[in-house]
């Protein structure tokens, strides 16, 4: 499955690369995720419980960043295994354009699936994709925004 | 007449156990010691493994051992075969890669068996499977049928290049070349026999004890066929010596066909047993089902017909791809191929067929023989076709079979494709069938449907198969490893009561009843003196097993032969006690009479005289127990005509089937009810396929349709009552006049509610299964184009 989306962050497009560089600020954004280590130049491997239908797994995601052209965007790409759950893989390629002060992100997300997941939650995996994606770019653009300007209702 | 004999619906003997929970599958099995048995497997379906790290499952709670390819590699077992040789076109035998029941080095398909865990309990299985990890190289995948043979394709197997199992040409390709070059009018259609997961009611299972005492191993199995996975598992696979192996296919709740085969599990279930000198249990759940039983169908075909001026046919030209899966099944080969293109004549005279099969290999379960196994696709593709040429001719599709159906005079017939029918009455089923459908009455009720918005149609499927498998020598002929004869003993025990041993396997047919009964017609018997006894190879003789609806046809006959040989015998002994010449002495009801007299003793005298032989003839041996193997000398040609109607909403796309009539040719019936029931379940799986039934992967070759959730089987609420009635002949090569009923449905049934559905939207086809979405695209799409 494929989807396309965007959310406006009240922020520099500067700060919201540096945001898209930081591990702490995409394992706060991502939905489940226990950790976000860096493991080399552009590599990492994150951990995260994720439930789709009736097969809950544990992951760990082996995650990189392609296609870097800094501060415009980038491709970050995961595949991981979810133990007798089957496998996940996905990418987002992310697009950064400036409006009005502001950053427009852009996103296009790709997900797919492999053994009990999609045998028993084939038909339910574009739901949960586009659900964790938006709650990961929605998150991501609270904490940035929260940064770049406090608000007294931001999360913390 | 013997009221429990031929002919009677006597209520099934095997219900009283199964109605009160106390049927004994090998899931109810328990014994002392046994470990608990979870298979890795592959979620990738096309991978190279690198390495596997089982250290962590081994040091799991409870973990007894874990094995991988490497071990039974090292032990010399496997690797698992196909049975039957197909000659590809050009000249070498079809591709075989190796099928080890371990995957060694490399993954086929999502499901693939990679490592066996075995731990004191199914659940410390299960979580330590989880801990075994593998390390693979994920390559790209073949999924569709249609494109699998393509240039560019990944290459799964060395052996298969442009994954060709074979190319298997069958037929006069000049003759027919040269009937189309000349004909009236050539109807074509291309269509698609949609993949079918087979889905028994119990999933498959497997129990293995080994005994170091005997170094006997004893296996209790899901299967069809206990001496054929011993021979297999013996013979081939390296498992352990005929003699040192006991199969016991114990209660097993349904097969069609998915558990003649000799699976991975089941192999490794033996040899752990020995290694680890513990019993060790597999129960398959489900999901397992779904991803490593045998699939069936998945053809892709190309179909013509020429035909003169009257619609009379000419000659036929197929071509199909058939999907076998990542590595060849048991029987595999010969579904697309001898089962399929020796039955394209269907029910008419054509007097030339060529058919060109090309077998592929796909990252995808195996596929093999699935209840009609090669028939229903050939049936489907005929009476598709031939409702083709009725629309291109302008014919009634009624009217276009009767013009081309083998003439009642012409049996036995003689096909262009190999087959010789021994018997049919074509033209009485199809009369007979469109009277109990009230065909004349359809356009009323077309037009009262079309008054409530509905469309209404109505589909004919005139079919035949071939039952009975099988001739030894046939089979032989075509490349199959195995004679397919049948045995039974006849066992009379001294206090008058017997006991029948069969080597066919009942898993839902009612063997117990039917075989009883023949036994009680012929020795006069009381049905509640005779046990059928079958499933066990250290019970039974010899046996070939259940499938190709043969076990009446040839198992029967077997049985029947037995108690020919004890009534010979029991005439000898009788003679000598009634004081008569052997030549006077008659047998019927039971009784052993000298002709003419009141002078009788009952056969259970005769039998209790046999064992204790005070005083008895001279030369005759002691004791009353009969055996004997019978090889028919022709397959069995069941046949008949299904009229199916449906009525589609053009809103929803939703198909009810509102009317199914079947006249089926059967020959003779020993049970009426249980025929009846065998009839009911074939075209309950028929409607399923033709409305319900895809198996579908998805592109990176995901099983996506592996539950219940997303794979749908028929239920009540999908079927009609069924009006059903026979049109019998009497098959002149077959000793009990019988043909065989089992498949007929899910064969008959396909091509009938297809036919139905075209008739309704007018158009001129559309793929199985008909689901809500795709009839609403070809409604909307209908409706589109008459506007």
């Amino acid at each position: 499955m494929e989807m396309i989306s965007e959310q406006l962050i009240e922020a520099s497009r500067e700060s919201v690369w540096l945001a898209l560089n930081d591990t702490a600020i995409l394992q706060q954004a991502m939905p489940g995720c226990e950790s976000f280590e860096k493991t080399g130049e552009n590599t990492f491997e994150a951990k995260l419980v994720s439930k789709i239908g009736p097969v809950k797994a544990r992951f760990k995601f082996d995650v990189s960043l392609s296609d870097l052209d800094p501060p415009r965007g980038y491709t970050i790409s995961g595949a991981g295994q979810g133990g007798a759950a089957g496998f996940a893989k996905g990418a987002a390629t992310v697009t950064l354009s400036e409006q009005e002060g502001a950053t427009v992100l852009a996103y296009r997300v790709q997900a797919n699936v492999g053994g009990k997941l999609a045998q028993l939650g084939a038909r339910l995996i574009d739901g949960v994709a586009r659900k964790m994606a938006d709650e990961f770019f929605e998150n991501f653009k609270q904490l940035v925004g929260a940064e770049a300007e406090p608000a007294p209702d931001a999360p913390e | 007449m013997n009221e429990n004999g031929i002919g009677a619906s006597v209520r099934r003997k095997e219900d009283q156990r199964f109605l009160i929970g106390k049927g004994n599958y090998t899931d109810d099995i328990n014994v002392a010691g046994q470990t608990h048995a979870v298979f890795v497997r592959s979620p990738h379906a096309h991978a190279e493994i690198k390495g596997i790290d089982c250290s962590d499952a081994l040091a799991a709670p409870g973990v007894v051992a874990v094995l991988t390819g490497d071990d039974l590699a090292a032990d010399g077992i496997g690797p698992l075969i196909c049975g039957v040789t197909v000659t590809s076109d050009d000249g070498e035998p079809h591709r075989a890669p190796a099928h080890p029941a371990l995957a060694q080095g490399k993954v086929n398909y999502v499901g693939d068996h990679v490592a066996i865990v075995i731990a004191e309990t199914r659940a410390q299985a299960r979580d330590a499977a989880e801990l075994v990890d593998v390390d693979y190289n994920v390559l790209p995948a073949v999924v569709d049928t249609s494109s699998a043979a393509d240039s560019g394709q990944p290459q799964i197997h060395e052996v298969a290049p442009d994954n060709v199992c074979y190319n298997w040409p069958f037929g006069d390709k000049d003759g027919v070349e040269a009937a189309f070059a000349g004909a009236h009018k050539v109807s074509k259609l291309d269509l698609v026999n949609n993949r079918m997961v087979t889905n028994p009611m119990e999933p498959r299972a497997a129990l293995g004890e080994y005994n170091p005492g005997t170094d006997e191993i004893t296996l209790h199995l899901t299967t069809q066929n206990p001496h054929v996975h011993r021979l297999v598992l013996s013979a081939f696979n390296q498992l352990a010596p005929e003699h040192k192996l006991r199969v016991v296919g114990p209660d097993v709740g349904g097969g069609f066909g998915a558990k003649i085969f000799v699976y991975a599990e089941e192999l490794v279930v033996g040899w752990a047993c020995r290694k680890i000198k513990r019993p060790v249990k597999w129960n398959g759940d489900r999901s397992e089902a779904f991803l490593a039983d045998a699939h069936g169908r998945d053809h892709v075909s190309t179909a013509e017909m020429a035909m003169d001026e009257n619609g009379k046919f000419l000659a036929m030209r197929v071509q199909t791809q058939a999907n076998l899966g990542a590595y060849l099944s048991t029987f595999s080969t010969m579904v697309p191929s001898y089962l399929y293109a020796f039955l394209l004549a269907g029910q008419y005279s054509t007097p030339l067929i060529y058919s060109e099969v090309k077998a592929v290999f796909t990252n995808t379960a195996p596929v093999d023989a699935c209840r009609g196994a090669g028939r229903p696709e050939a049936t489907y593709l005929v009476e598709r076709l031939v409702d083709i040429c009725a629309a291109d001719m302008g014919l009634d599709p009624a009217e276009i079979r009767r013009r081309n159906f083998i003439p009642v005079d012409a049996f036995p017939y003689q096909t262009p494709v190999v087959q010789c029918y021994d018997s049919g009455d074509y033209p009485a089923a199809l009369d007979k069938a469109m009277e109990l459908a009230d065909y004349s009455g359809f356009s009323a009720r077309a037009e009262e449907a079309k008054s409530r918005g509905k469309l209404r149609g109505i589909g004919l499927s005139s079919y035949v198969e071939a039952c009975g498998i099988a001739p030894s020598a046939a089979v032989g002929q075509l490349g199959a490893g195995v004679g397919l004869w049948e045995s039974a003993q006849v066992r009379f025990n001294p206090t008058g009561n017997v006991q029948v041993f069969t080597g066919t396997h009942s898993h839902g047919q009612g063997h117990e009843t039917t075989f009883a009964q023949l036994v009680c017609d012929q020795l006069g018997v009381p049905i509640e003196n005779i046990e059928v006894i079958h499933g066990d190879t250290a019970k039974t003789q010899f046996g070939m097993g259940t499938y190709g609806s043969r076990s009446l046809a040839v198992g029967g006959v077997a049985i029947a032969r037995a108690c020919d040989k004890l009534i010979a015998k029991g005439k000898k002994i009788a003679a000598h006690a009634l004081e008569a010449a052997e030549g006077d002495i008659e047998f019927a009801d039971g009784n052993f009479s000298v002709a003419g007299t009141d002078k009788a003793m009952n056969i259970a005298e005769v039998a209790f005289t046999a064992y204790v032989p005070h005083s008895y003839p001279e030369g005759v041996e002691p004791g009353f127990d009969e055996n004997a193997f019978f090889d028919p000398t022709n397959f069995s040609f069941p046949a008949g005509t299904h009229i199916c109607e449906v009525e589609v909403d053009p809103d929803t796309g939703v198909v009810e089937v509102v009317k199914y009539s079947a006249v089926d040719d059967f020959g003779k019936l020993i049970n009426p009810m249980i025929v009846e029931g065998q009839v009911h379940g074939g075209i309950a799986h028929g409607v399923g396929q033709a409305l319900l039934e895809g198996c579908s992967y998805d592109s990176e070759g995901q099983l996506i349709t592996a539950s219940y959730m997303d794979y749908a089987m028929p239920r009540a609420d999908n079927l009609p009552c069924f009006d059903i009635d026979y049109a019998p002949t009497n098959p002149p090569d077959n000793p009990l006049g019988v043909k065989g009923c089992g498949e007929a449905g899910a064969i008959g049934a396909p091509p009938a509610v297809i036919n139905a559905i075209s008739n309704a939207l007018g158009v001129r086809h559309i793929d199985m299964p008909a689901t809500p979405e795709t009839v609403w695209r070809a409604a909307q799409q209908a409706a589109a184009v008459s506007s």
